[in-house]
């Protein structure tokens, strides 16, 4: 059993899920519903035991490579097919086994109504997503994460576009993928930069392009510099950051599961994760790290300002996503690496949680998804009820929850790097403690206000739904112990320790215990405030009619899409359609067809001469006699 | 007889012929024309034949005959093409009931 | 000597089938020509890749010194099997097509393979020249019998244009041919003359204008969409995934080692074309509406990239060996991604014709819904559509990727511009594809689609042909890449200019 133990064993984890990829997506007309979902979710759960053991039998320091075979190897340039075992990837590798194999177990239920056919295209496709982001953290060089990178997007695409019956869901998927493959040219061009400079894309050999380890730098700060500018721009098609964020709220078109897969375990913290991994670069480039800040910093600002007003309750979930990766952003443009990965990692639970517990409501609702007519469901859906409240408070960053720790770091790491960071952060985090209590008391508090047919219809969600509901909640709860600040508990921040060997940790500043308790209680208490002004304000339902501009800005969300339509995508059509109508027939074409026309043109002159007429015939024959009589006659005199 | 008064004769002659062929529509006209030339021909041979053969009688009692042998020869063509080019025409006739050129170029189509 | 069966066996085989008596033998006659090439190729592939066990030499028209050479250089093995599995694909994919006279399309389609072979083992420039047209005048024939209803003005169109470059070439090969010290042909002669550049200025438009309008090359492209669109599918199956190819082959054997500074002097202006052709041919298909013309103007694309990859390689290293390292990558991304782009593109048309033959339009916005319709098409066509975008584990990403790669190490002063104007293709390309897959597969279905289509046999085998080679050089490019990887280098050496420049 060679191949059960480590580090063989880690070969497991994206294989099995590829497995049910194949055996559900080429015997979906064959099986019946329960075959698929124990095939879909029980390699999911095989593979989080394989990423168990591997994680617990990591050895501490340099990191496990596992070569399975060469993907490019020409030359200088040697690309393997590899997998990198190290802190930072089986950390991921937890979150995303583990989230996934609830999601699919929380699918099963969900997607129950679906035919067998199109049961098993679902759960190929999420078995891929899992592979494919699988690929995307175990790899160990730029082009396997590349694989994976641009395997999420393609999975994203075929599970946006799942419904594809609805044009509109079909027209989501297209833009997600096409604005992902916008990040992806940057990220490309990165690794041509890379390989240029370096002739290597492997990330063991970051260090030795560095010049760290007694050796001239490969690369120039010019280099690094527009290198880690490309990953970022790269970074934000993923992880769904100005400019490139439009495509992740229209992914609600996906079925909610979907949604939960892409906003917490897998696709939008790619972004996240490779910055992490390109750490070193990312910290020889100061410039580009105050850039990720400003852009994460804004993102994250004008997605909680949008989700304000948005009344699908999946929006505003899509809208919250946006914001906390910009946290997350904010956290690496700090250059606190490790908050960020910690962010990611108690995102990942409350949002699996929120999203799951939404997508439990629109079941009990009868797909309904638009809060204003949903209201008092915390009667008929205790279970969701209780378990999205954790998910509100986690996110909110409520004492002792998993999100108070997270954001706290990142806070702390805004506040380090600039007191304006800081406060716009801090604001960003009322905000959205304040849009998602609006969303919980519109949705749980005050009275029914759907249909009668969905009153009578109100249901809670079978266990295969709730279960992984109150796993994600106790997940919410204590997921953020394992990083308790220095100053409550020593010893207490283990996450800094364990990822010390990807991300070394970086000395200087230290703040005194005095203003970090300050900062944590201030942001504490206005947090609470807000909840208390979302309590007052949404307990009872009102209709909110936007009169105001600033209100209907915000309902339109900013008009950011029109300005990319009218700006970007209108533009390339006409442009496109002027070529395709004019310039290329009647132009290009009309050029090569201009030859053949001025030849019979020509010809249409010579023509006249062959009259046909026997007469002119002899008269042309005369002419020429007489003609070359004379020239003979002239030209002899 | 200078030479000249039958280089004259004959010239004239063909031209009459030529610009018949070129000017008139009726076959049977256009075809005299042609005959008018070919004589002319004929004419010019038979006059060159004469001048050579008066001056080389000395040298060689058989000189110019030549010239006198053609004129058989084109006599038996022409005498050929005014049977098969009348038979044509008189087909023509019978067939459309004209024998104007203008208006038998449908081979050109 | 395996180079001379590619070339006999398409030819006497597609004569026999042109004078079969029997119509109903038609098809697995020329079925099994095709694929006794396919074995031919294999087999001489894995047993013996020596070039000699594949050249051939032989006396042919001694008064003007040409000779029948056929050489089995990597880059003849590599493109005979291309040449070989087209033509199999060509014929399983027409199999429940009926055509009149079939005796005589297939008999064509055959004698078109065999001038492709020719094209692509000739060592002999008026061997490459007699090939050049044998390819080109089946196509002329089989486009204008068979073709679609404007077929014979696009026909003539088609023909002419490639004509006048054909001619061009001719001028120049006889020019280059009267500069041979002992008046040959061949091919290592003509090496041999290693011209002063200002003829080398000149000469190289005559052979490049030939290959560019093969290729084609924006602005020579306008022949191309007419006659995809109008010739019969499985012809331009032939024309798009094999004879196109012809054109960068050409480029690859008779332009780079001979005219090693004319293709300096003007890669930068060859690769501008290129480049600029890859955003105009993508913008075209983001607004096309016809199935056929997309599917062409996204070829325009595709071979503009691998242009302008080919020329990038142009240029002098001083005997660096870095910068020749970096040549060769680009060089074995050109040669892959030929490879490549012929699987997809005839992967593509296959399904093209399914759609168009099954439902009788080939207009997108006629179409819709058959993914509901046409599980298993959708699986293919998604496939092929995706590789055709250079998805990575498809055989186009390692091909794009190494050729991108080349434009980075262009030794151009724009090299960064080619880099960014190439890539747009990458996020264009996502555009007209996946706008293409949404308007067939996606919405509702309509009275056109609501029966949807089953493949048959035959069909489905060369489809999964196609994937089966997609996902194989997609996952493991390696195996290509390690069979032209001597080849490679020694050939990226050969057109190294830095010879010139010592003198």
């Amino acid at each position: 059993m060679a191949m059960l133990s480590f580090p063989n064993i880690a070969y497991l984890i994206p294989l099995l899920p590829l497995l049910g990829f194949l055996v559900n997506g080429l015997g979906r007309n064959r099986l019946s519903h329960g075959a698929i979902a124990w095939i879909g979710s029980g390699v999911m759960a095989l593979a989080f035991v394989a990423s168990v053991v591997v994680f617990w039998n990591l050895p501490a320091g340099a990191p496990t490579i596992l070569t399975a075979f060469d993907f490019i190897r020409v030359g200088v340039l040697h690309i393997p097919f590899a997998f990198q075992l190290d802190a930072l990837s089986s950390l991921f590798l937890l979150i995303i086994t583990g989230i996934g194999f609830l999601i699919h177990v929380y699918s099963a239920a969900y997607m129950h109504e679906e035919s067998a056919a199109h049961y098993g295209r679902y759960f190929a496709y999420l078995n891929l997503f899992v592979f494919s982001m699988l690929l995307l953290v175990m790899g160990s060089n730029y082009v396997i994460l590349f694989i994976g990178w641009e395997g999420v997007g393609l999975c994203s695409y075929l599970l946006i576009g799942f419904w594809f019956r609805n044009p509109a869901y079909a027209q989501a998927a297209n833009k997600a993928f096409v604005m992902n493959r916008v990040g992806d040219l940057a990220f490309l061009i990165a690794i041509f930069w890379l390989i240029a400079r370096t002739g290597s894309v492997s990330f063991t050999d970051l260090p030795l392009a560095l010049g760290t380890v007694g050796q001239s730098a490969k690369l120039s700060a010019m280099d690094i510099t527009g290198i880690t500018l490309l990953l970022f721009v790269g970074a934000t098609g993923k992880s769904a950051q100005i400019p490139l964020y439009t495509w992740l709220p229209d992914a609600m078109a996906g079925p909610t599961p979907v949604s939960a897969l892409i906003h917490a375990a897998t696709m939008v913290t790619a972004g996240i994760y490779m910055i992490a991994r390109s750490n070193l670069l990312y910290t020889a480039a100061p410039l580009v790290l105050t850039i990720v800040a400003v852009v994460g910093l804004a993102t994250a600002l004008l997605a909680a300002t949008i989700a304000l007003r948005q009344n699908d309750i999946k929006k505003v979930l899509a809208y919250s996503t946006v914001s906390q990766l910009g946290f997350m952003f904010l956290a690496l443009g700090s250059g606190a690496y490790v908050a960020a990965v910690f962010h990611v990692m108690t995102h990942a639970f409350f949002k699996a949680l929120l999203f799951l517990g939404s997508g439990s409501v629109i079941h009990a609702m009868g797909g309904e998804q638009d809060i204003r007519r949903m209201g008092g469901l915390k009667k008929s859906l205790p279970i969701t009820y209780w378990t999205f409240l954790i998910g509100c408070l986690a996110i909110a960053g409520i004492f002792p929850l998993s999100g108070f720790f997270s954001k706290d770091a990142i806070l702390l790491s805004a506040f380090l790097k600039s007191p304006v960071f800081y406060a716009i952060a801090l604001m960003t985090a009322l905000l959205t403690a304040f849009y998602m209590f609006r969303l919980f008391f519109l949705t749980f508090g005050g009275t029914f206000r759907g249909t009668e047919e969905q009153r009578h219809h109100l249901h809670e969600s079978p266990l295969a739904m709730t279960l992984p509901l109150i796993l994600l909640a106790v997940l919410s709860i204590v997921g953020g112990w394992v990083g308790i600040p220095e100053v409550m508990m020593h010893g207490g921040d283990r996450l800094v320790a364990f990822l010390s060997p990807v991300i070394p940790v970086a000395g200087g500043h230290e703040v005194s215990h005095a203003t970090e308790y300050i900062l944590m209680g201030l942001s504490s208490g206005l947090v609470l405030i807000s909840i208390f002004f979302a309590w007052s304000r949404y307990k009872q339902y009102r209709s909110e009619e936007s009169e105001n501009a600033v209100a209907r800005l915000l309902e339109n969300k900013w008009y950011v899409d029109e300005l990319y339509q009218s700006l970007l995508v209108q533009p390339l059509h006409r442009l496109g359609g002027w070529i395709r109508s004019f310039f290329e027939p009647k132009i290009l074409d009309g050029m090569v067809q201009g030859i053949g026309r001025s030849v019979r043109y020509l010809s249409q002159q010579f023509r006249f001469l062959q009259s046909g007429q026997t007469g002119n015939y002899a008269l042309w024959m005369v002419i020429g006699m007489v003609l070359i009589l004379s020239i003979q006659f002239f030209i002899r005199k | 007889m200078p030479i000249n008064y039958y280089l004259f004769l004959s010239l004239a002659l063909f031209s009459i012929g030529m610009v018949g062929v070129l000017t008139r529509r009726n076959a049977i006209i256009i075809f005299m024309c042609i005959e008018l030339m070919l004589n002319a021909v004929n004419l010019l041979l038979v006059a060159f034949s004469k001048m050579h053969h008066l001056k080389n009688l000395a040298i060689d009692p058989m000189v110019g005959v030549d010239g006198q042998l053609f004129v058989f020869f084109i006599m038996v063509v022409a005498a050929a093409e005014v049977s098969v080019g009348l038979a044509i025409i008189v087909m023509m006739y019978r067939n459309v009931h004209s024998v104007d050129i203008q208006f038998l170029n449908r081979l050109k189509h | 000597m395996i180079a001379l069966l590619l070339v006999l066996i398409p030819l006497l085989g597609g004569g026999l089938t042109l004078f079969l008596p029997r119509e109903n033998w038609v098809r697995p006659l020329a079925l099994l020509v095709a694929l006794s090439s396919l074995l031919a190729v294999v087999l001489g592939l894995s047993f013996c890749t020596d070039p000699a066990c594949w050249s051939f030499d032989a006396e042919w028209i001694q008064p003007i010194g040409a000779r029948f050479t056929l050489t089995g250089d990597v880059l003849g093995q590599w493109m005979s099997l291309l040449t070989a599995l087209g033509s199999v694909l060509a014929i399983l994919g027409s199999w429940n097509t009926d055509r009149k006279m079939p005796h005589r399309f297939y008999g064509l389609m055959l004698w078109m393979q065999a001038g492709m072979s020719i094209v692509f083992l000739s060592a002999d420039a008026f061997l490459f020249y007699v090939g050049w047209e044998l390819a080109l005048i089946p196509a002329y024939f089989l486009s204008s019998i068979w073709g679609g209803e404007r077929r014979i003005a696009v026909t003539i169109k088609f023909f002419l244009y490639t004509f006048v470059g054909s001619v061009l070439m001719l001028i120049g090969l006889i020019y280059l041919h009267g500069l041979t010290p002992d008046g040959s042909f061949q091919w290592q002669s003509f090496r041999n003359l290693e011209l002063a550049e200002s003829k080398q200025m000149w000469l190289f438009w005559l052979f490049f204008l030939a290959f560019a309008i093969k290729v084609p090359l924006f602005p020579f492209h306008t022949w191309q969409p007419d006659a995809y669109e109008q010739a019969p599918t499985p012809v331009t199956l032939l024309l798009s995934g094999v004879m196109v190819k012809m054109g960068v082959v050409a480029m690859i054997r008779w332009l780079f080692p001979i005219l090693g500074i004319g293709v300096f002097i003007w890669s930068d202006v060859v690769i501008c074309l290129a480049v600029g052709g890859i955003v105009y041919a993508s913008l075209i298909a983001i607004r096309q509406d016809d199935l056929k013309r997309l599917i062409a103007y996204s070829s325009i694309a595709h071979m503009g990239l691998t242009v302008a990859a080919l020329f990038s390689l142009s240029g002098f290293t001083n005997n660096s060996n870095v910068v020749l390292q970096y040549h060769h990558l680009g060089f074995q991304g050109v040669l892959l991604q030929l490879f490549s782009h012929g699987v997809n593109i005839m992967g593509m048309w296959l399904l093209a014709d399914r759609i168009e033959s099954r439902f009788g339009t080939r207009k997108l916005s006629e179409l819709g819904g058959l993914a509901r319709t046409a599980p298993v098409l959708t699986i293919f066509f998604v496939i092929v559509a995706l590789a055709n975008i250079a998805l990575p584990l498809t055989n186009a990403f390692p091909g794009e990727f190494l050729q991108f790669n080349a434009i980075f190490h262009a030794q151009s002063p724009y090299r960064i511009v080619f880099l960014i104007v190439s890539g747009l293709g990458v996020v264009l390309s996502a555009i007209y594809t996946l706008n293409m897959i949404r308007r067939i597969f996606y919405g509702e279905t309509n009275a056109v689609t609501e029966n949807g289509l089953r493949l048959t046999t035959a069909e489905t085998l060369a489809l999964t042909l196609v994937v089966l080679l997609v996902l194989a050089f997609g996952i493991y490019p390696q195996a290509a890449l390690d069979f032209t990887n001597d080849y490679a280098w020694e050939y990226v050496k050969s057109i190294d200019i830095t010879r010139f420049l010592a003198k």
